[in-house]
């Protein structure tokens, strides 16, 4: 199946990101993400990329996850690009100011990056360099109206013109399962109005839960105004679950699923299967345009889930 | 006010090594409110020092003076006197007591008996919280009286972010977040639709980032 | 060889008034010293620290249980110091061993005669105040002098 690219002609792309065309074709989006290594080797990513390339229309790779060194997600995403893959860079706003997160743009997408997930960024209290000074000189929200500001008005924070603007694909995430709820709502119709173009959500266990977080925002109108992806990460084993459900802020992961793999004779492929089921499940809610899929260690899984959720083949883009 | 907190005795008698006199010095001003370097606990650290040099077997005697604050030159000449007596100083200020000092003793050795802490208030008897984050630029008028500079761990001006929990932050349990305290207090004053607002990125200029900050008033100067 | 313990005690003068009862002398050994004070709570470690600079080779105190101070929340306070002086004593090297801390009800006479004998069964087992091995001569640790009287005069 092909996204066609001649009905849409005529139409003002805002970039070349196969994204924003498989968004606008209205495809249920797939995308993946890969954890980059502890080390200066690409081989796990160029092996992953490689093999995983034609199972989602997109790789997001992590910036300093949990505030632990990790190769860079830009050095990460050259890597994807040379293997065929499409890479969706990730920037925080905690080990970076204003002028180095330019300056990064700027080279990422002279290196062919076209999309681009604006984060806070987790504590560095959280990660392996816990004395480091944190930078948050300006926050996500802030971001987004920066990659916006560079790529539509052609220019830098500061007002200067750019001699080439960098055209990316702007994305941002959200959390839908956060207390107080009306928060939420508000701090995502903040980032879409900072411009931000598609939503990567946390991880979804509890469907009911992220039903009513959608209801807010289609109510609010949010979901005719951004590319919502909800969030799936395959769960390996029961230890995971439990350690997830305890110690993970933000998770939400009802008892049901835990049990569901404690009692199952494999837990990988009950881990597989739960996914799947939420990904269907997902299909049929209301404003939501695709998942972004994170399998966790375990990238191995992301085939057969995305076959057997009904996704494969993906898309071609012109 | 500044909050102090005294540093090990050990830390404190390590520095001090070598002198036989010691001239310690207390302060009236902020130390003495967080009880951390007041009359009383120049007091005690005289004495402690003095014992456990004792106990060591290296003995040292010491005077103690506190000052009325010994961030003002005026405060600070007092010791003049004092100071000839003396091989070292042993501050219980703040930075700023232990750096004014330094600058009119130029040739005797000044020591911080404190680590100074952060700028805050007092909580309840025993308990000082930070509160602000000396940005330079005040922006509590538009965030309901509660510092994101400072409050929230990443200093948000669009908060709260993705790792805001139960109203916690992401970086401990008992740290409430923010930007979930300032939503509250502005709906209480029916402002919550400034949270909508987008806040632009912040001029770090006017905080520490800019460099080493001055006042000057022309007014009161002759 | 004999060596004459030297004790202060800092003693609630609930408990002293009412307690004061040592009967008979529990060790001659001892050379004790008891200071008045009108709360165990008026304990802190300007006084503490000064005994031993004076040669003590344990310090107790005495006050009413928590729930008897009648000023409510002094025998509290004496606790919480305490803890914090401990902790100062094993810096300074001295140890947080010399320093004890006895709940005594008004109406326990005895007691107190109790505590004295403990107290001095524990500075047998910690040994003498280091500073008194270092200085020449006997230093007694009367009242005569300075800061430790006068901040305890007031009764």
């Amino acid at each position: 199946m092909t996204s066609d690219g001649a009905r849409q002609a005529g139409r003002e792309w805002k970039t070349e990101s196969s994204l924003e065309r498989l968004f606008a074709g209205n495809e249920f989006v797939v995308t993946a993400e890969l954890g980059p290594p502890k080390g200066a080797s690409a081989t796990n990513i160029t092996e992953n990329s490689e093999k995983l390339k034609s199972y989602c229309d997109g790789f997001n790779i992590t910036d300093n996850q949990s505030a632990s060194v990790r190769l860079s997600s830009i050095a990460a995403a050259v890597h994807i690009l040379r293997q065929g893959g499409n890479p969706i860079i990730q920037v925080t706003c905690r080990d970076r100011n204003r002028i180095a997160i330019q300056s990064d743009l700027l080279g990422a997408y002279s290196l062919g990056i076209r999309n681009v997930v604006c984060l806070s960024g987790d504590h560095q209290s959280f990660g392996n360099h816990p004395t480091a000074k944190n930078v948050f000189d300006i926050d996500s929200v802030q971001l987004i109206a920066l990659v916006k500001k560079m790529r539509d008005e052609k220019r830098l924070l500061c007002g200067e013109e750019l001699k080439a603007e960098p055209r990316f694909y702007i994305g941002a995430v959200e959390n839908p399962f956060g207390e107080p709820v009306e928060l939420r709502v508000m701090r995502l119709a903040k980032k879409v109005k900072a411009g931000a173009e598609f939503i990567q959500t946390q991880a979804v266990f509890d469907i009911k839960k992220f039903e009513k977080w959608m209801a807010l925002i289609c109510e609010a109108g949010i979901d005719k105004k951004v590319n919502i992806l909800a969030g799936v990460l395959p769960v390996k084993s029961l230890r995971m679950a439990r350690y997830m459900k305890e110690h993970v802020a933000g998770m939400s992961i009802p008892d049901e699923l835990v049990n569901r793999i404690a009692k199952a004779e494999n837990q990988q492929a009950e881990g597989i299967s739960i996914s799947v089921e939420i990904i269907s499940q997902l299909r049929k809610i209301a404003g939501v345009k695709g998942v972004h899929i994170m399998p966790v260690g375990w990238e191995a899984a992301l085939p057969e889930i995305v076959s057997r959720a009904g996704l494969s083949p993906r898309p071609r883009v012109n | 006010m500044i909050i102090a907190e005294q540093k090990s005795l050990q830390e404190i008698d390590a520095s001090v090594e070598g002198a036989k006199r010691v001239l310690v010095v207390g302060c009236g001003g902020c130390v003495s409110v967080c009880l951390s370097g007041g009359q009383t606990e120049t007091e005690v650290l005289a004495m402690a020092l003095r014992l456990k040099r004792e106990v060591a077997g290296t003995p040292v005697s010491t005077a103690e003076i506190t000052l009325e604050r010994q961030c003002d030159p005026e405060y600070v000449a007092k010791l003049d006197e004092a100071v000839k007596e003396a091989d070292c100083i042993l501050s219980l200020a703040c930075g700023i007591g232990v750096q004014f000092l330094a600058e009119r003793y130029p040739d005797t050795v000044v020591l911080p008996a404190q680590d100074t802490k952060f700028v805050g208030g007092t909580l309840e008897h025993g308990v000082w919280e930070e509160r602000c984050g000396l940005c330079g630029e005040c922006i509590l008028a538009a965030t309901g009286g509660i510092c994101p500079v400072i409050r929230c761990a990443k200093s948000l001006l669009n908060g709260p972010c993705g790792g805001s929990h139960d109203g916690n932050c992401e970086v401990g349990q008992d740290t409430p977040c923010a930007w979930v305290l300032i939503y509250h207090r502005l709906k209480r004053l029916g402002r919550e639709a400034a949270m909508d607002e987008i806040s632009p990125p912040k001029d770090w200029s006017k905080a520490r980032d800019g460099g080493m900050r001055k006042i000057v008033r022309e007014d009161l100067r002759l | 060889m004999e060596y004459d313990s030297k004790l202060v005690g800092f003693v609630c003068k609930f408990c002293f008034l009412h307690s004061f009862d040592l009967g008979p002398q529990p060790d001659t050994s001892i050379r004790l010293e008891m200071i008045k004070l009108p709360c165990a709570g008026r304990v802190d470690a300007r006084v503490v620290l000064t005994a031993f600079e004076k040669g003590a080779d344990a310090v107790f105190v005495a006050g009413c249980p928590s729930h008897e101070c009648l000023n409510l929340t002094g025998s509290a306070r004496a606790e919480k110091r305490l803890d914090r002086i401990k902790v100062l004593l094993d810096a300074i090297g001295l140890g947080r061993e010399r320093l004890m801390l006895y709940h005594v009800s008004g109406t326990n006479g005895p007691r107190l005669a109790d505590i004295v004998r403990e107290a001095a069964l524990a500075v047998g087992c910690i040994g003498r105040n280091p500073l008194n091995t270092h200085r020449s001569g006997e230093r007694s640790c009367c009242t005569n002098d300075h800061s430790g009287a006068e901040i305890l005069a007031r009764d």
